[in-house]
């Protein structure tokens, strides 16, 4: 019917079945990045085995470029391991997700950031012990 | 898959009517109005009943009183730079908090020319402060400009009250009236406004057509220099096919008017009842009664506005929201903060408008189909409460 929105069709996908959305109650480490006031805000949970990613979730509030993001990034970093997830750029999720509106690109893009912080989270913790 | 257009402030489709009254100044009657021979005067004779029916729907005292533009923008474009860019001693401008982005970016461009812009605030609901206002105005004050309905959340100002401020303090008084004519009475001398913005798709004419109607007497600069149409205030042909279209939409908006909002207030507060009703932590903007007959404007704690309309979108309706994420400044809603909500409150915010093909079974499947959609977003925040089930 109508022609092509803002966003690509993996986007769209993404924003409406999101992959490993949900809280992670027993988290390794947490990521909280963004600010509601800007109207984007994201958090990332991870479980660390053995070094790598056992599991990573995400919860998020955005538009529908911060929801694909988030579930974009956590596809991209489980099983990977902490070096590995830690070189996710910004222009990687969103050339994964077959692109961005080059005016979501900073602003709604910061799944990496998310998860990033919250490897960060995770090694600090377990430095700490 | 069903469509529900709930999008009337964005765009309108053109009534069939008007459509047919404009066909034959496309092929056949298609003289310069400005042209002497009969195919101009054809053209002429046209061309001043449009205007009649313009200044009619106005409650204009002359149908002179009425320049015809390529739309809104450019009608408050003349109106702000035609006043303001003519004044050599007076360098104030008085706009509400909650004008358009057509006055507020004209604004803007004054500001750097040295002009003062006074913004008066709005209370909750988005009313003018009238008492703020009385206390703007001053010898220095070139031009007040005050909407008269909001376009976003359906507020209906207290123009009249505006009207008698700026009479009493001698200042020229721009009012765009874009989100509400056709809708709701404009009366323009009742009102005592020197200058008001319409558009004509707003009352479902074609798009790229507007007017300014400016009382007897006012002086004014052109922004257009060229062969002298409309008085020599708006030079360039006229678009006559646009234009008569706009007249049949403003003799039809005003006929029909009392019958059109009946039908969509009778939409409207089961729409916005049923929301509250339904949804938790969701809120009405703008006032309960004095709105556009059209507007309905919620907002929904802890979500953002963008993926409400995509969301919306899927299933088929079309909306609108004050989120940054759908404007392409990335700012939230101007208005939306003037009336005292967060930024956070006002990127959740979700506006529909209503319009005279919509029935009874388009609210039905709104409300059917929002509160899965607001549950589910929440469900995603890490603002939201988590649910207990």
């Amino acid at each position: 019917m109508a022609g092509k929105g803002p966003y690509s069709e993996k986007v769209m996908d993404h924003f409406q079945n999101p992959r490993n959305m949900g809280e992670m109650p027993d988290a390794d480490g947490t990521g909280r990045v963004g600010n509601p006031t800007c109207g984007d805000l994201m958090e990332v949970y991870i479980k660390v085995n053995e070094g790598k990613l056992e599991d990573v979730k995400f919860k998020t509030f955005g538009c529908g470029a911060a929801i694909a993001t988030s579930s974009m990034v956590t596809e991209m970093a489980k099983g990977l391991t902490l070096e590995e997830a830690l070189k996710i750029t910004k222009q990687d999720v969103a050339d994964e997700l077959g692109g961005l509106p080059p005016i979501k690109m900073h602003c709604s893009n910061l799944a990496s950031d998310a998860l990033h912080a919250a490897i960060k989270d995770y090694m600090e913790k377990k430095g700490g012990k | 898959m069903k469509t529900v257009y709930l999008d009337f402030a964005g765009a309108t489709p053109v009534d069939p009517r008007v459509r047919d009254g404009m066909e034959p100044f496309y092929s056949e009657i298609y003289g310069n109005p400005s042209s002497m021979h009969s195919f101009g005067r054809e053209a002429a004779e046209a061309l001043e009943s449009a205007r009649e029916k313009v200044a009619g729907l106005l409650s204009a005292p002359k149908s002179k009183n009425i320049v015809f533009t390529s739309g809104a923008t450019e009608a408050t474009n003349l109106a702000i730079k035609g006043i303001a860019g003519r004044s050599s001693n007076k360098k104030e401008i008085i706009i509400s908090a909650i004008e358009h982005i057509s006055v507020t970016n004209v604004c803007r461009y004054f500001q750097k020319q040295g002009f003062t812009i006074k913004t008066v605030g709005v209370d909750e609901y988005g009313f003018i402060d009238l008492e703020e206002l009385k206390k703007a105005v001053s010898k220095e004050t070139a031009l007040v400009s005050v909407m008269y309905a909001n376009n976003e959340i359906g507020t209906i100002q207290p123009v009249r009250e505006v009207g008698a401020i700026t009479e009493d303090a001698g200042v020229p008084f721009h009012c765009d009236a874009t989100a509400a004519v056709g809708k709701i009475p404009v009366n323009v001398v009742g009102d005592k406004i020197d200058m008001l913005t319409i558009s004509s798709n707003d009352m479902y004419g074609p798009k790229g057509v507007g007017a300014l109607y400016m009382r007897d007497g006012l002086r004014t600069e052109p922004l257009l220099h060229g062969g002298g149409q409309e008085r020599g205030i708006r030079s360039g042909t006229q678009n006559l096919p646009g234009i008569a279209g706009m007249g049949t939409a403003a003799e039809l908006a005003e006929k029909e008017m009392e019958k059109r909002a009946a039908h969509l207030i009778s939409l409207r507060d089961p729409l916005i009842k049923g929301i509250l009703d339904s949804v938790p932590e969701s809120y009405l903007n703008g006032h309960p009664k004095k709105r556009l007959p059209n507007n309905a404007h919620i907002r929904f704690s802890y979500i953002e506005g963008e993926s409400i309309i995509l969301s919306l979108d899927m299933i088929g309706v079309a909306a609108a929201s004050g989120s940054a994420c759908t404007s392409k400044t990335l700012e939230a809603s101007k208005c939306l903060t003037a009336i005292g909500l967060s930024h956070e409150e006002a990127h959740g915010s979700l506006q529909m408008t209503l319009g005279p093909s919509n029935a009874m079974e388009d609210v039905k499947y709104v409300l059917d189909n929002l509160p899965a959609i607001i549950k589910r977003l929440r469900a995603m925040s890490p603002l939201a409460p988590r649910e207990e089930n």
